[in-house]
Order: C-alpha cells, then structure tokens, then sequence
C-alpha cells in the first residue's frame, strides 16, 4: 500500500495546504513543503529495490470485472522520475514562496501544486494503463488550473484553455491507443505488456495503436505539430512554468514513450513517426527560441526543442539512443528547471521578460548571473556540465545510426545546425541579459533576490556541475537501473565520463560551439530576415481557425436542433416517437392481438372506467379553467387508484390514493402564484394538429398495451414469491421487494426524492412572487382563514392519522403498507394541520425544518446497508428473527424494517419540505404589481 | 376487461400529450400528471390483469399477481410526485424571473396587466 499512499499523500495534502493557508500566507508553503516530503517518505523504504533489480508492484482490486486494479509500480524509471517529481517540486515549493506577491492567493496555488504533483506520481507509477491515463486527464486538469493561476489575465486564460484543448485531445487518443492495446494483450498491466511485445508489434491494429498513443504523447511533450500550446502556457507564474515545463508535465510524454518502449519500438513505424516528429521538434524549437524577445519564450521554445531532441533518442530505437534519452531527461530538468527559475528572478526583480530592454544585468547581480550562465552553459552543451555529456552521447548516435547509409551525412548535419541553435540561443540569454549594453528603461532598480529564492537555483546548478564533472560517481547507478528498467533488458556497453578521446561526437560537439557563436554574432540580420518571413507563421492562427470553425459547427448543430422553444421540442419529439414506434409495426406483418385469454367485462369496471375517461377529457376541456381541471384531474387520479384495487394491488392503491391528496394540495399552492388567467386561445390549426398527434399517441399506447395484454409471458415473479417470507422475512412481497430484493435501488430511489427537496429548496431560494390578495372578481381569499370546524377536527383527527401511519409502516412488511405509504399518510397529516390552522399556529408546535427528517432518513437507510457489512455479508442483505413481547405476543423483526423506517423518514421529510416550502412563499415580501 | 384497460391507457395519454403541448405551464402540468398515469398503468399492466389475488403470502390465498411491476410503479408514483413538484417550482421560478407563465417563457401582452 505504500505507493498507493505515495500517490494519494498529495491529493490529501491539496485539501491541507489550502486550510493551512487561512493560518498565514508562509504557513501552506510550510504545509505544501510537508506533503512533499510525506509522499517522499512514504517511497523511501521502497527506494532500494530498483537498485537489486527487484520491481515493487502493488495491486488493489477496484473494478476486477473490467481488468482494471489499482496497481502500483516501482521500478527504476519510475523511481527516477518519483525523485524528479517530489525533488524538483520541493525547491519549486521553496522558490514560490518567495515568488508569489502579496495579492496572490498562497492556499490556491500550493493546492494546486499539489494536486498536479499527485497527478504526476500517480503517472509515473502506474502499473494499470487505465488507471495512468486517469493520472494522465488529472494532470491535464490540474495544469489547466496553474496556468490560468492569475484568472484575471486574458493571456493565462486562454493559455490554459488551449494547453487543456491539445493534451484533452491527445489523451482522448490515448485512451482509444490504450484500449486497442488492452484488446491486443489482454491486459491494461504493463507487465502483460512489455511482456508482449513481438505480440503487439506483429498485430494487424498496431498501427493505430501506435498512432493514436503517440498523439498522446506528443501533444503531451509538445512535439511538432502540436508544439504551439506551450509557449501560450507561459502565462504562467514562473514556478508553475518551471516545474510543470522542465520536470513534469512536458516530461509525461516522453515518459510515456521511454515506458512503453520495450512494447511498441523497434519497427519502422516507430523509427519513423516517433524520430521524425522529434527531429522536426528539435530543430524547429531551436530555431524559434533564437529569435524570441521574451526570455521565458526562449526557453519555452528551448525546452520543445529539448523534448524533441529526447524524443528523437527514443525514435531512433538504439539501447545507446534509449539510454542517452533516459540521461538527457534526467540533465534537461535540472538546468531548464534553474532557467526557469533564473528568469523568474530577472522578472521578479526587474518588472520585465523583455529581452530588449534587459541588458547588462551582471552590474545588478553578479550571483544570479553566474548561476544563470552556469545553467545556460549546461543547456548549451558546454563540457564540464552535464548538458554536454547528454548531447555528446546524443551526436554520437546519431552517427551510429546514419553510418553506412546513403545521404548518412543528413541526420549528424541536422543534429549539429540544432546543437549549433541551441549554443546561439544559449549565448542569447547570457549575453543580451547580462551584458551588451545598459538596462533600457526598467520598472524597478534590479537587484539580488532573498536569499531563499537562490538556494532551489543553486542546488540544481551544483547538480549540473557534479553530475557533469564526476557521471560516474553521481548519477551513473540511477541511470542505470532507470534506463534498464526503460529497456526491459539488459544494458548496453556505455561509459560515462567526461572525455572520450578525440571521436566525431566531440568534433561534432566543438562545431556546434563554434557555429553557435557564429550564429549569434549574425543574429541582427537573420532576426530581421525572420520577422520579415518565417516568423509570420504561427501554429495558434491555425489552431484558432480550427477551434472556431468547430464552435460555429457545434452552433449551427445546436441551432438547428434546439430552437429555444419548449412547445416545439416536445412537439419533435412526439412526431419522431411516433413515427419510430408507428413504422417498423407497419413494415411488418405482425396482428395486433395476441391469442391470451382476457378477462370478462363487469358494469362496475365499464362505469368507472367511464368515469376517468369523462374526467380525463374534462381536464383537456376545461384545462383553461384552472380550478375546475384542478378537480377533474383529481377524480382521474382516484379511479386510478381504484384500477389498482380492482386488479390486485393494494400497496398501489394506498400510494396513488396519498399521493393525490399531497399532488392536488401542491398544485393548488401552485395555481394561487401563478397568472389567474390563461392565455387566449391559440389559431385553431394549432389545436386540431395537437389534438390529432394526441390522438395517434393514444391510439398507439392503447394500442401497445392491447397488444401486450392479449399476449401470455413469463416472469421471474416466482422466485420473489417463493423467497419472500423464507428469505425476506415478510409476507408482503411488493414491500419485501421494494426493502429487501431491490433494497439498492430503493435507497437510490429515496435519494432522489431527497434531492428533488432539495432542488426545490434551492430554487425558492429568495423567490418573490406576487401573492394577490383578491381573485379575479376582486372577492377576498379567505373570509374565514381557519373555519373552527375543520381547525378542531382536524386536531383531533391528526394523533389518529399518526397512528394509522405508525400501524402501516410497521404491518408494511407482512400486510399491504410500508414506508412509502406511511410516509405520505404522515405527511398529509401534517399538512393538514397547516391548511386548517395555518402555519404560524404550527410552528408554534412542530419544528418547522424538515432538512433533519430526510438527512436522518437517508441516514439510517445506508446505515441498514452498512451494518450487514459488520456481518460480513453484500450491502444491505437482511436478517430477521421473532421477538416475544409481553402482551403482544410474538413479533417479527427484519432488519429490512430499519430500512423502511428510512425511506418513511425521508418521504415525510421531502413531502413536508416541498409543500412548506411553497406554502411559505407568500410570506416572504411580496411586491405590489398594479390594482 | 383488457379492451377496457387498454382505451383509458389510450385516452390518458392522448389527453396527457394534448395538454403537454400547451403553451402555459400549469395545463403542462396537468398533462405531465395525466401522462404520469398512464405510464404507471402501463407499467402495472404488464404483469396481466388479475382480481383478488394480491401479492401477499398467506395459507387462504389461491394465486398470487406479478409483484415486481407492482414494486416497479410503487417507486414510480412517488418518484413522479417529486418530478411534478420539481415542475410547478420550476414554472413558478419561471414565473417570478420571466413575469409570465409561458414555457417559453414569452412576455405575453396579456399577463402585463394583473
């Protein structure tokens, strides 16, 4: 369980840091600072075993049936990227806090740093590929959430849009990939998968497989073509752009790439989408970041042409190629993470990004500048830094591989004019920021930061040095087992050292210098050529063609379906479910009736049926006339009710007939607030083209329904009916089904009651209506409010109801009855009370608030559940036993009881809230509207 | 008898469909009841027509109905008493924030005045 703790130890920390953040505005950084080290911890004991070639994997069933587990895994890749993840992210916690201003919010960001750090080791140490790309989605939403940290600038939010818009995209692709895989190895472990690698690369759909996985990867690491959304993310706090742009987010690609690469490479397809995306990448990021003014431009455009690089490493399919990518990962987040961090100082101290007006920086800081161009040198490629040993390593495959081929020169001439970008682009940042000239008109006197903002600076630019100077004693055996547990395989023969003689790498690395500083002195009259020709190109004018393409698609789709119009809505619908259900009965040859035996006709079913069918056209006759539809209905409801009774369902009928009188009470609340008149009567083709669907919807229901009853069948019924009262304890089999067969389904049914009280409540929430005072014919309401004689019987009569409801819920289980018609029985008692005496003289006796009863009544449903478990039987399985009471006798209990004590609790608790609600409408304030 | 079943399910719901293409929101209402009806008789309908033989387990009874449509419309008469409630809160929202009681929510000249 540790690395699932690992995982959830910053999700749990997101909520942390933010309450911490209403102590002080030190105290989330202190917090976010403590989350980072726990998550550390918690890998800490687990660090080890990478090293003894043992890979951790932890595995929790979640939902078995569809393959898929939570499952962890600890290996050396993902223990690298674990220590990059939380190593990186603690001096990101450290330099934010000296960052982040007065007015921004410390809770909301160290929240949402959290919450993308969790997402990021929730990635790197997946086991279960659906469960990485849920990891994979948060990361995207949590970046979502950083990027537009500073919601009031219009670039942050439209960045953010945009970042969420590709890697949305790309990790929809992802997920079509990563099914496609599971259905090739039939399996989401990445054990079974790299396990099935020849499996998966012979396969007839590894082509898509492949492709639509990549897309997730490269919108991820922005690779070309989907490079242009990470310059817009730089509307970014700095920090934000240093972890998410160096260590994480960006990285999760090429991640993605390194840890299925024992599964899907080594094939053309691979060699060439994957290397040729990533050259593409790399030359293109470099020649970019040469001509931006911005610094934090330039390194965002460095850091696509960094990923690129990494990328085409991986493209190449070498084990060396694999294992240098691995290392470039590795050097490319220390020194870009402390540029980032660099930049942020410069910006932080000077008021501006602007590399035409910051120049000769040195004067105002010395230290920041040499950690700058420390880590500058280290981007370049410079020896004696761990940049050059990546990239040395880099060239030299790239020779290898090219060597022997015809046109082999082109790859290693590419690769040097990117490495030779990289050196000019490199020089630009030291050169125009420190030195060339004098400040141009800064904001602010520059100076040196607080102390602390340097130390996260300094660690990684000491990393750089170390690790450039003495490979081999520093982070050689880390690269050992990650690049070993990226390859699935043994090692490649390769040595890390600073010098490896005079070879074509080193000649390569050397003309990249020299060619960098050439190109850097003639940038003047390439930048203007750029500005003039290749610089008004820009992806995001595509990209933003595209998006608004697809809103005026979505649009017009939305226009031409929904018409803002109720009436016709309902009108579309009623024609398009007729002629659904009309067509296929006509296409074919099947009789209507069926040979079922039916059931005689008798005079007393003939007369009511007549009955609701007079009232049933009564209400559509004279629904302009509210009040007497309003009765009409009501007799509908009641021979409904008598339907029931006749045929054997007695539950129903207790419930219709309850739910009538609350139904007909709310609609009567509901007709006192609205208009008293109706409108005029609509152009008669209006009517007889609604009365003729009405009539086609009638005769097709009546005609469905004839057509079923007339047929025989068969049902599952008998083995509720013979499980009944063994079983559930209960001779009342719809009530035994209801609380004990189907007893989830109940407690989901209850819960939507609750919720549509709850709805209500929300919705009458500061309603004004007007409550008139006269009607129509300008006759008072109420001559007698509260008649003497109602207000008395109805007193007396209410501990009656009560205990008539009381004897209903609990013979429910045996007799007809139950909760649900308790419920209502209790409730019209109750409401009663308020329409004969009013509601001031019964708040005076009976606590007005209902919210309890339904709270109390969901409670003790899930509860009813939740104890069986203690059983150790499923949720919400019953028990019952026989009680002897004194005087009584013997009495059965089920446990199924507690339950419909519930749903009882929850239909009063709802029932009284709904009609309370709108009965005490017109006590709020109410606003004169005319005579 | 099933004849008979079937016309009232008929004609509840050629009522329902009429009043539910209403322009104003309380004869909706009243056709989303009716409608309401109708489909819980359906429902109920479907485990056959049978008198006097209620689902409930006893020595003296000689058969026993379907109870699990029963069950089924239970849940579903209560359900749509929350719906309808939902509704009418909803069209007197409508009300309060429009000023009329359309479902389109129109300014009718006729609600101006009262």
């Amino acid at each position: 369980m540790t690395l699932f703790f690992a995982v959830l130890t910053p999700f749990v920390g997101a909520a942390l840091v933010a309450l911490a953040s209403r102590l002080g505005r030190s105290h989330s950084a202190w917090a976010a600072g403590a989350v980072t080290l726990a998550a550390l911890l918690w890998l800490a004991p687990s660090s080890p075993l990478p090293f003894d070639g043992v890979t951790l994997i932890q595995q929790h069933d979640w939902i078995p049936a569809l393959g898929l587990n939570l499952a962890f895994r600890l290996d050396g890749l993902a223990l690298l990227f674990a220590g990059l993840i939380l190593g990186i992210g603690l001096l990101i916690v450290l330099y934010a806090r000296y960052y982040l201003s007065e007015r921004d919010s410390m809770g909301r960001f160290y929240s949402y740093l959290m919450l993308f750090m969790g997402s990021m080791l929730g990635i790197v140490l997946s086991e279960n590929l659906i469960q990485l790309l849920v990891f994979w989605e948060l990361t995207s939403l949590s970046s979502f959430l950083l990027i537009s940290y500073w919601q009031h600038r219009e670039e942050a939010r439209q960045g953010a849009r945009m970042a969420l818009a590709v890697t949305g995209l790309g990790g929809f692709a992802m997920l079509g990939g990563f099914l496609l895989l599971g259905h090739i190895v039939g399996s989401y472990e990445l054990s079974d998968v790299f396990a099935s690698g020849d499996l998966i690369r012979e396969h007839p759909l590894y082509v898509p497989t492949l492709v639509l996985i990549l897309l997730g990867v490269f919108t991820k690491s922005a690779q070309f073509p989907f490079h242009f959304w990470l310059p817009h993310a730089m509307a970014a706090p700095t920090p934000v752009s240093a972890y998410l742009h160096s260590a994480t987010m960006v990285k999760a690609g090429v991640f993605l790439l390194a840890r299925l690469y024992p599964a899907l490479s080594g094939t053309p397809e691979w060699f060439w989408l994957v290397s040729g995306a990533g050259l593409a990448t790399l030359l293109l990021g470099a020649y970019v970041a040469l001509f931006k003014h911005d610094l934090k431009g330039l390194l965002a455009y460095s850091t696509i042409s960094h990923l690129g690089l990494i990328t085409l490493l991986f493209g190449m399919s070498t084990p060396l190629a694999a294992v240098a990518g691995v290392f470039h990962i590795i050097n490319h987040a220390t020194f870009k993470a402390s540029l980032f961090m660099a930049a942020g100082i410069i910006d932080h101290e000077t008021g501006t990004r602007d590399m035409r007006r910051l120049h000769g920086l040195w004067k105002f800081m010395p230290y920041t500048a040499t950690l700058a161009m420390v880590a500058a040198a280290a981007m370049a490629g410079v020896p004696l830094l761990n940049g050059f040993l990546s990239k040395e390593m880099f060239f030299a495959e790239a020779m290898q591989i090219s060597a022997g081929h015809a046109g082999g020169w082109v790859l290693p001439a590419l690769v040097t004019l990117a490495g030779a970008l990289a050196v000019a682009y490199s020089l630009r940042f030291i050169h125009d920021v420190f030195f060339n000239g004098e400040p141009v008109d800064l904001p602010r006197t520059p100076h040196e930061p607080p102390r602390w903002m340097k130390v996260p600076v300094e660690i990684l630019v000491v990393l750089c040095l170390v690790v450039g100077i003495a490979p081999a004693f520093t982070v050689a055996p880390l690269l050992a087992v990650a690049a070993s547990d990226t390859l699935q395989a043994p090692l490649p023969e390769y040595h890390l050292a600073l010098w490896h003689g005079a070879n074509p790498a080193l000649l390569m690395s050397f003309v990249a210098l020299a060619g960098g500083a050439l190109i850097y002195l003639a940038r003047r009259p390439l930048s203007a050529w750029h500005d003039r020709s290749i610089g008004l190109l820009d992806a995001r004018i595509v990209y933003n063609t595209l998006q608004n393409g697809l809103f005026a698609l979505a649009r017009g789709i939305t226009q031409l379906i929904d018409t803002g119009s109720l009436q016709r809505q309902v009108f579309v619908f009623l024609v398009a479910a007729l002629v659904l259900g009309i067509a296929p009965w006509l296409a074919g040859d099947t009789p209507l009736a069926g040979n079922r035996v039916g059931l005689p006709l008798d005079a007393v079913s003939l007369t009511a049926a007549s009955a609701l069918i007079v009232a049933t056209l009564a209400t559509v006759w004279l629904h302009r006339q509210r009040f007497t539809a309003l009765i009409t209905i009501g007799v509908v409801g009641l021979v409904v009710s008598l339907i029931f009774v006749k045929f054997s369902a007695p539950d129903l009928a207790l419930t219709q007939l309850s739910v009538e009188i609350v139904t007909i009470v709310l609609l009567l609340l509901a007709l006192y607030f609205l208009p008293q008149r109706a409108a005029p009567e609509p152009e008669p083709a209006r009517l007889w083209r609604d009365g003729v669907i009405a009539l086609l919807a009638g005769a097709g229901t009546a005609g469905l329904a004839w057509a079923v009853l007339t047929r025989p069948y068969d049902t599952i019924a008998g083995y509720f009916l013979a499980n009944s009262v063994p079983g559930g304890g209960g001779s009342n089999v719809v009530n035994v089904i209801l609380v004990d067969f189907r007893g989830y389904d109940t407690l989901g049914e209850i819960t939507v009651l609750a919720l549509a009280g709850l709805g209500i409540v929300a919705m009458l929430q500061g309603l004004k209506l007007p409550a008139p005072s006269r009607d129509d014919a300008g006759r008072n309401w109420d001559a007698d409010a509260h008649p003497a004689i109602m207000a008395t019987l109805t007193r007396i009569l209410l501990p009656l109801a009560l205990l008539v409801a009381v004897f209903i819920l609990l013979r429910g289980h045996n007799q007809p009855g139950g909760g649900f018609i308790a419920g209502l029985i209790t409730a019209v008692a109750l409401i009663v009370q308020y329409l004969a005496n009013g509601a001031q003289w019964t708040h005076q006796r009976m606590a007005s608030d209902s919210h309890p009863l339904i709270a109390w009544g969901l409670a003790i449903a899930a509860c009813t559940g939740l104890a069986s478990w203690l059983f150790g039987y499923p949720y919400l399985t019953s028990t019952y036993g026989h009680l002897n009471w004194p005087v009584v006798g013997e009495f059965e209990l089920a446990s199924a009881m507690a339950f419909d004590l519930g749903v009882f609790l929850v239909v009063v608790g709802a029932t009284l809230m709904i009609l309370l609600q709108l009965g005490g409408l017109h006590r709020a304030p109410t606003r004169k509207r005319g005579p | 008898m099933e004849a008979l079943i079937a016309l009232v399910i008929g004609v509840l719901t050629a009522g329902g469909v009429f009043l539910a293409l209403r322009g104003q929101t309380f004869p909706v209402v009243l056709g989303l009841t009716l409608m309401s009806y109708a489909v819980n008789l359906f429902l109920f309908v479907m485990g056959r027509l049978a008198i006097g033989v209620p689902p409930v387990i006893s020595d003296a009874a000689f058969g026993y109905t379907d109870p699990l449509p029963q069950a089924l419309v239970l849940t579903a008469i209560v359900i749509s008493f929350g719906m309808t409630a939902f509704v009418i809160v909803l069209s007197l929202k409508a009300r309060a924030e429009l000023g009329n009681d359309h479902v389109d929510g129109l300014e009718r000249e006729e609600d101006r005045h009262e």
